[in-house]
């Protein structure tokens, strides 16, 4: 089946495509160069004016996995606000702040995403994270494997092993979950709330093990390095939402001594201790920081007003800050010796010094990190709001005087803390296209995705020029997975299922002796029971993986 | 013959999964490791392959177009048991939300009383490993835990060494509540377990107590449920001072009403002991013949633990509403489809309208049932994925033999297809 898109205007930053109008042929799933021209076009969409650009990609999203169960099961309430009836193609769902499988892959869809990653996945857990994915329509999904916290890398680091062994167990590890990234949550820091540390600063030992998150970043990072794991390691930082923190977090920056990291949810870690509240904005610091570090990217974790969950590996903070749960129940637990998790409902009111800051610091970060390839675009769903609120935020991105609108209605000493109002900054859709597609793809190391070049796969999302980006974000007229029509004005019109996107780094094989014994004498499991085959992702007859190579690997 | 090594149990809730087992055509014998749970569990003979309409035997298409005739023409279906493996549970969750369904787990009027407890106020928690490597203080309340999981402390308390405890023997262990039916939580050096009994009745205001005592408030008593205050006292301080206590119960056990106040009240001393400065955590029993898995899919699949419906074409959730046993009783539901794969002897309840069957092979029936389809075990005769009681960890269930039996999966999602095409 031979399809054709005529007239759009594409944008296209994987492959310099700025705004041009081009055809796009589509065969077999991928994006074909012009066919002959007596080949017969089976369908043609007339897309002439309106935006084209890839599918896009969320590279940080809580959509897999225990913690994100726990938090649909914390909140019925949530869920009564926001139910959704089946159809004769798509099934029943729930849920506003975290909704079940099947409506994330619908909800995503319909707003033109094609891929998301699960940041947050513990190895143990990871099994779990693979099947909830594996119910998550349509999308491409993949998912960052959580290190960091884990005894056998403590015990490690405390017996001074050396990189090399380090590096093994990390692709052991990453093979064994199935994952294509390496993710730091607290480094040490749920390990250390295990022995009743309450915080743990990134120069403060673990009590037990004697060593510090600054060293855990950078072997971890090193790790990742050395193994050719194309997404850098993905730090979630020390002292999350701690006012001051934007120390920790320039420290972090320089700790890992140039090697290549992405600081997560960054709109978290960005705090100063200035004004009436001691609370300030760090946005500008770490925007420098970030333009000075070229081996420094981010993702921003916005905050939007109203209710949500969070939910994260990091219990040692969660539990600090489960005074502010509202409604006022929350969950932490401690994991297997792998992690911990913490699930604490919260409202963001539009009314409190700290929350109306707390947006307008995302929005700084966003607006003074200079290069598009190294910022993402995310909420880290569901704890800075549900990703349905993307649209919102791009109009926010875009269209400054829609943002200093808002601007004026928040709390006032809020509005006076802020640089916002003055920072002129709107994003092109060109800017759009790289953080949401062309940059994620890059830096997640995806093959023959996030552009629209003759042989990648037909990921394409069709947008009707809109003013209103929010509107123009909410309902594309079109959406292709993998070649297949799937969402038209915003409604689902075909269910496919997506592939697991994983990463293979080789590794010495005797280091399954020592994690053997291990196992063994110290865990639940037999080893052989722990790790994940890919039988058990793709035997449904829906699932599938496909494998990226490595730097320098081979596929 | 074969024998077949390191196979995990869906049966036990803890996840052993260091059994060996021992395949003779269709029988199966636990040779290594087995507890009383799991030997008669994997045990279990095959009894009927085909299935059976009205008591006839039919083939398995006749059978699953006969299912779908009586779900299509109920005006209300309910889902019971609803005991399988992670696909066999989202073929159920499909089918019940195309038909309309209920969907009710077995264990739910237990799983009940930490859901509400839970959905209210939160809990802190911890898993089989955290307990194996740290805990130094076991407060086990209101259950003979030995009974209920067999293996529990000599794989996880009284394990050789841990990571984090100079000598696993010497851990404390604390009964409240029930006494233990057996010498499985006598430490290897011969220490016994301290036991302090009362009636299920008193446990609410012993836990009370226990709880005043804890955060240091005065309590005008000498004894409360039998207990004396001293003994209380003596908890409440343990369970300050250790490194790692473990508050274990289990939602089956408490079975009095409202026990999800009692759940709760431990539920908080866990949190009032973090609060106080040290760690302390909780863990609920569970997580035997599928009822965690159940809750896990259903919850992913519609946001709510596994006793809710389909019936508006949206989920909606209610703890009592939607307890299939009442619905039946009360004359609310006009079909009853009963999923058991685990266990021949869970059979469904005696009721008086159509009845479809998908149970392990061997069930007998007072009532024979309209359609009664005989599935594959999970990690017997088909592979899959089970929930042990963390809730955290999923296990990999192996294929053991090949008995020709299908799995819940293929007969619910062929169930469904038939639906469809009426």
């Amino acid at each position: 089946m031979l399809k054709k898109l005529t007239g759009g205007i594409v944008y296209d930053p994987a492959n310099g495509v700025n705004g041009k109008q081009k055809d796009i042929y589509i065969k077999d799933g991928r994006i074909i160069k012009k066919p002959a021209k007596d080949a017969k076009i089976d369908k043609e969409y007339n897309i002439k004016g309106k935006v084209v650009m890839a599918g896009a990609i969320d590279l940080h999203t809580h959509i897999g996995g225990g913690k994100g169960n726990i938090a649909r099961m914390l909140m019925p309430e949530n869920h009564r606000t926001d139910a959704v009836a089946h159809t004769d193609l798509t099934r029943a769902g729930c849920g506003h702040a975290m909704p079940s499988t099947f409506l994330t892959g619908y909800r995503y869809a319909e707003m033109g995403y094609t891929a998301a990653f699960e940041p947050a996945v513990l190895p143990i857990n990871a099994r779990q994270a693979h099947m909830e994915m594996g119910d998550v329509p349509i999308l491409d999904k993949g998912g960052y494997v959580l290190m960091g916290s884990d005894d056998y890398l403590l015990r490690m680091m405390t017996a001074k092993k050396d990189q090399q062994a380090i590096n093994d167990y990390v692709a052991w590890t990453i093979r064994a979950a199935q994952g294509v990234g390496i993710k730091v949550v607290n480094a040490g820091g749920i390990n250390a709330f295990k022995f009743n540390q309450r915080k743990l600063d990134l120069d403060e030992q673990n009590q037990y093990y004697n060593v510090t998150p600054r060293e855990i970043l950078k072997t971890l990072a090193t790790a990742v390095k050395e193994l050719g794991i194309k997404h850098p390691l993905h730090v979630h930082g020390s002292n999350l939402g701690v006012p001051g923190n934007i120390e920790t977090t320039l420290n972090s920056i320089k700790g890992v001594e140039g090697l290549p990291m992405h600081l997560t949810h960054v709109q978290f870690h960005s705090y100063g201790t200035e004004g009436d509240f001691k609370f300030s904005s760090g946005a500008a610091q770490i925007a420098e920081a970030v333009n000075n570090n070229k081996n420094i990217s981010v993702d921003v974790g916005q905050i939007m007003f109203g209710q949500t969950v969070t939910a994260s590996g990091d219990n040692m903070r969660q539990y600090a800050n489960h005074g502010f749960a509202s409604p006022n129940k929350w969950v932490c637990m401690d994991i297997e010796c792998d992690a911990g998790c913490g699930l604490v409902p919260f409202k963001y009111r539009d009314q409190n010094f700290v929350n109306a800051l707390q947006w307008a610091i995302g929005l700084e970060i966003f607006l003074l990190v200079d290069d598009p390839w190294r910022i993402f675009l995310t909420t880290d769903h569901p704890n800075g709001a549900p990703f349905s609120s993307y649209p919102h935020l791009i109009r926010l991105l875009m269209d400054k005087s829609f943002r200093n609108d808002m601007l004026a209605t928040l709390h006032p000493q809020a509005q006076k803390m802020t640089t916002l109002a003055s920072i002129d900054r709107e994003y092109s859709l060109e800017e759009i296209a790289i953080l949401t597609r062309a940059g994620a793809a890059k830096i997640t190391g995806l093959v023959g995705r996030g552009g629209l070049a003759d042989g990648d796969f037909a990921d394409i999302t069709v947008y009707t020029e809109n003013q209103d980006r929010e509107k123009m974000f909410s309902k594309p007229v079109y959406v292709f997975k993998d070649g297949e029509l799937v969402a038209r004005h915003g409604k689902i019109v075909k269910v496919t299922w997506g592939t697991t996107h994983v990463t293979r780094p080789e590794y010495d094989k005797s280091v399954e002796k020592d994690l053997e014994k291990y196992f063994n004498q110290y865990m639940t499991m037999k080893i052989g029971n722990f790790t994940i085959s890919d039988d058990e992702i793709t035997e449904d007859g829906r699932g599938s993986i496909t494998v990226h190579p490595t730097v320098g690997g081979k596929v | 013959m074969t024998e077949i090594t390191e196979v995990p149990s869906p049966f036990c809730g803890i996840g052993t999964d260091d059994l060996a087992i021992q395949v003779d055509g269709n029988s199966l014998k636990v040779t290594k490791n087995g507890c009383t749970v799991n030997i008669s569990a994997f045990g279990q003979p095959i009894v009927e392959i085909s299935p059976r309409i009205d008591g006839k035997e039919a083939s398995l298409d006749e059978a699953v177009i006969k299912a779908a005739e009586l779900l299509n023409d109920a005006n209300q279906p309910v889902f019971g048991g609803c005991a399988t493996d992670v696909s066999g549970m989202r073929a159920l969750m499909a089918l019940a939300d195309r038909n309309g369904a209920v969907v009710d787990n077995i264990g739910f009027n237990a799983a009940k009383r930490n859901f509400l407890a839970m959905q209210d106020s939160g809990w802190m928690n911890t898993t089989l490993a955290e307990i194996k490597n740290r805990c130094d203080l076991l407060l086990v309340i209101g259950i003979d835990l030995e009974a209920f999981a067999p293996r529990f402390f000599e794989r996880y308390i009284w394990n050789d060494e841990a990571m984090f405890l100079d000598d696993t023997s010497s851990r404390s262990i604390v009964y409240l509540g029930k006494v233990p039916s057996g010498k499985a939580s006598t430490s290897p050096k011969k220490m016994k377990a301290k036991v302090f009994e009362c009636s299920d009745d008193d446990l609410p205001q012993v836990l009370t107590a226990l709880r005043t005592l804890v955060k240091g408030r005065p309590l005008a008593a000498e004894e409360v449920g039998g207990i004396v205050l001293k003994d209380l006292q003596k908890i409440a301080d343990q369970l300050n001072k250790a490194s790692y206590g473990v508050v274990v119960w289990g939602a089956g056990a408490l079975n009095f009403p409202h026990a999800e106040l009692t759940v709760q009240t431990l539920c908080e001393i866990v949190k009032d002991v973090n609060e106080l400065g040290t760690r302390c955590s909780g863990f609920p029993l569970g997580g035997k013949e599928g009822d965690q898995t159940a809750n896990q899919v259903c919850g992913w699949q519609t946001g709510y633990p596994a006793r809710m419906r389909f019936s508006s074409s949206f989920p909606e959730y209610d703890p009592f509403l939607f307890d299939s046993q009442k619905m039946l009783d009360n004359g609310e539901a006009d079909v009853l489809l009963w999923v058991h794969a685990f266990n021949s002897k869970a059979v469904p309840p005696k009721i008086d309208v159509p009845l479809i069957v998908l149970g392990r092979s061997g069930m007998k029936f007072e009532n024979e049932p309209d359609v009664f389809i005989p599935v594959g075990t999970p990690g017997i005769d088909h592979a899959g994925h089970a929930y042990r009681l963390d809730n955290v960890v999923a296990i990999r269930l192996k294929k053991l033999r090949d008995s020709g039996l299908p799995s819940t999966f293929e007969v619910l999602t062929a169930i469904e297809q038939a639906l469809q095409e009426k």
